[in-house]
């Protein structure tokens, strides 16, 4: 099916990126030829046919609830942009 | 010493003919001298590699004796590698040093390897000619004015030049066996969940799987055998007990039963190519082997069901990327809206962008079921299409990829003509079925793959028939004359 440029523009933001108004004519394109050749799969009967997620159909193992992971914090704020006293900074939210 | 497989150099190591700080060196050397003109790694992590070596060399007089203690490789840098940056190929991660190690990258530690670097990749593995890259397109080193293949095009080019014995890939929809094809590498994608995915960073989480990439089957054996094993960090990984595939390698071909599907050898494939695939199949046959048609009728579904699961997976995989906890961040964001839009827009290229874009648009209200679901339904065709083909033959033998490799930029403005290439690989990674791709011949000074396909857990079985034809034949041995 052929996107419109106001459909990109709500995915976008469903996917939380912009699409500049420059790019949005192309990526409207792109995109409705990959869904294009997409839609061939519309004309395949699938009735009665188990959606596959896992290619083995394989279920998820179950583990005991036991705590496992050390506290690696400031590990992995190291990687972060903004942190202070242990919390990541992000723009004010509330005002 | 870079002529020699990585069986070779093993050998020479524990006959004490070098170290592995003299391997290591002239590898790092070789990098140094041959990389500027193919971009093959990212990183080169020159001195914790000499480190290693001395260490597993320090092993090596202490008593150990691992096959593969001391042997230098590179890693694709989709796995995260403790204290050195591991970008995914993305600017979005051009600034992280990853805080833990991925369980491939430790299993191969563990047994002594030693890291040369990190190599180039498509950015979030998503591509088919590593030009998808921030750190700019890999050359191929049969031809500098091609592309290697993707999206493990960097571990191939290196590899391929002899700039390491061997190298780590990962393959979603033929990311280890195309790049190898179009460089005349051996590669194996194994069994999903055969290989951990912990500390591999993500794309189509269904379909991701890690394996290794190297100048033989013997030499994939080896890797294969330590990097494989069940981790309970890794919630699909599975159970089953991993043999040692280098014990099954000299196996007789004789009944062998090889099917050809014929969706593997219609239009669209180049006529060199199939000369050539053709000619290595008549190979198996004087080994032995039997070939029998068989049919895989969902084939050519498996384009538009792998480009809504694989981009579907990756929209919520990458949703990560926040510019929160870690990875690239826009400078002054004036909301959080404004921070995340920015961040992701800034940090991400066209294609990932794009395939975020698909996969948010087949996951949302409304579309879930006609794209989403739909295609998961197509998906088990395809694997019932490969269960069935299983029941009268032992392995499936095509192409891997339509044609040799094309030229830099030749693909890049059509996205849709590239994921079309990909039509001999797709199918395996949906069925989650073992695939390889062997060196088998050349066309116009360019290498072509030779496809082989198990069936669950049967990757001995592959290793020991692409072992068997590369004792008879000697494609996999030839080295592009400018890094001889």
């Amino acid at each position: 099916m052929a996107l419109t440029e106001s459909d990109v523009e709500k995915i976008a933001h469903l996917a939380r990126l912009s699409v500049t108004e420059r790019e949005r004519a192309e990526v409207t394109a792109r995109l409705t030829s990959i869904l294009g050749m997409v839609d061939r799969l519309q004309a395949v009967d699938t009735a009665g046919v188990e959606p596959l997620a896992h290619p083995l159909d394989a279920t998820q193992p179950l583990r005991a609830d036991l705590v496992t992971e050390t506290d690696r914090r400031d590990d992995y704020q190291r990687v972060a942009p903004a942190v202070e006293n242990g919390l990541f900074l992000v723009p004010k939210v509330i005002e | 010493m870079h002529r020699q497989t990585l069986a070779a150099l093993s050998r020479g190591l524990a006959e004490r003919r070098h170290s592995s700080v003299e391997l290591t060196r002239h590898f790092l050397d070789r990098i140094a001298a041959h990389d500027p003109g193919l971009n093959s790694f990212i990183t080169v992590t020159t001195e914790s590699a000499l480190t290693s070596a001395a260490e597993a060399d320090k092993r090596r007089s202490a008593g150990e004796a691992g096959p593969l203690l001391g042997l230098p490789l590179a890693h694709k840098d989709i796995f995260c590698t403790t204290g050195v940056r591991t970008s995914c190929g993305s600017r979005m991660l051009d600034n992280f040093v990853s805080p833990y190690e991925s369980a491939v990258t430790a299993r191969l530690a563990a047994a002594g390897m030693v890291m040369l670097g990190k190599t180039n990749m498509d950015e979030f593995a998503m591509g088919s000619s590593n030009e998808t890259s921030f750190y700019g397109p890999v050359k191929n080193p049969w031809d500098t004015t091609r592309v290697p293949g993707g999206s493990s095009g960097g571990s191939a080019a290196a590899v391929a030049a002899r700039l390491a014995p061997a190298a780590t890939g990962t393959d979603t929809g033929g990311s280890i066996r195309q790049p190898a094809a179009l460089c005349n590498l051996t590669g194996i994608k194994p069994t999903y969940g055969r290989v951990s995915r912990w500390g591999m960073i993500a794309y189509a989480s269904s379909l991701d799987q890690g394996g290794p990439m190297a100048q033989t089957a013997e030499d994939c054996a080896l890797l294969l055998s330590a990097m494989s094993g069940h981790d309970p960090r890794d919630s699909t990984s599975l159970a089953e007990p991993v043999p040692d595939y280098t014990a099954t390698l000299g196996d007789g071909l004789q009944g062998l039963r090889i099917g050809l599907p014929k969706q593997f050898f219609g239009a669209g494939l180049d006529a060199g190519t199939e000369r050539c695939v053709r000619e290595a199949i008549a190979v198996l046959e004087k080994l032995g082997a039997r070939v029998i048609d068989v049919d895989l009728p969902n084939l050519d579904l498996s384009v538009p069901a792998y480009y809504v699961i694989a981009p579907a997976e990756a929209s919520s995989n990458l949703s990560r990327y926040d510019g929160v906890r870690f990875g690239h961040r826009c400078a002054n964001p004036q909301d959080l809206t404004d921070l995340y839009e920015r961040s992701r827009s800034e940090g991400f290229g066209a294609e990932v962008k794009r395939r975020i874009l698909v996969g948010t648009y087949a996951l949302s209200a409304g579309y879930y079921d006609a794209y989403y679901l739909k295609a998961q339904q197509v998906r088990r065709l395809i694997r019932d299409d490969f269960v069935r083909a299983f029941r009268d033959v032992d392995v499936i033998a095509g192409p891997v990829s339509p044609t040799t490799a094309f030229r830099l930029g030749e693909k890049t403005s059509d996205p849709l003509a590239m994921y079309l290439a990909d039509i001999y690989t797709l199918a395996v990674n949906l069925a989650g079925v073992p695939g390889m791709s062997v060196p088998c011949g050349f066309d116009g000074g360019l290498p072509v793959g030779l496809q082989l396909i198990g069936n669950y857990f049967s990757e001995g079985k592959l290793l020991n028939v692409a072992h068997r034809y590369q004792q008879e034949t000697g494609w996999h041995t030839r080295i592009p004359e400018a890094y001889a």
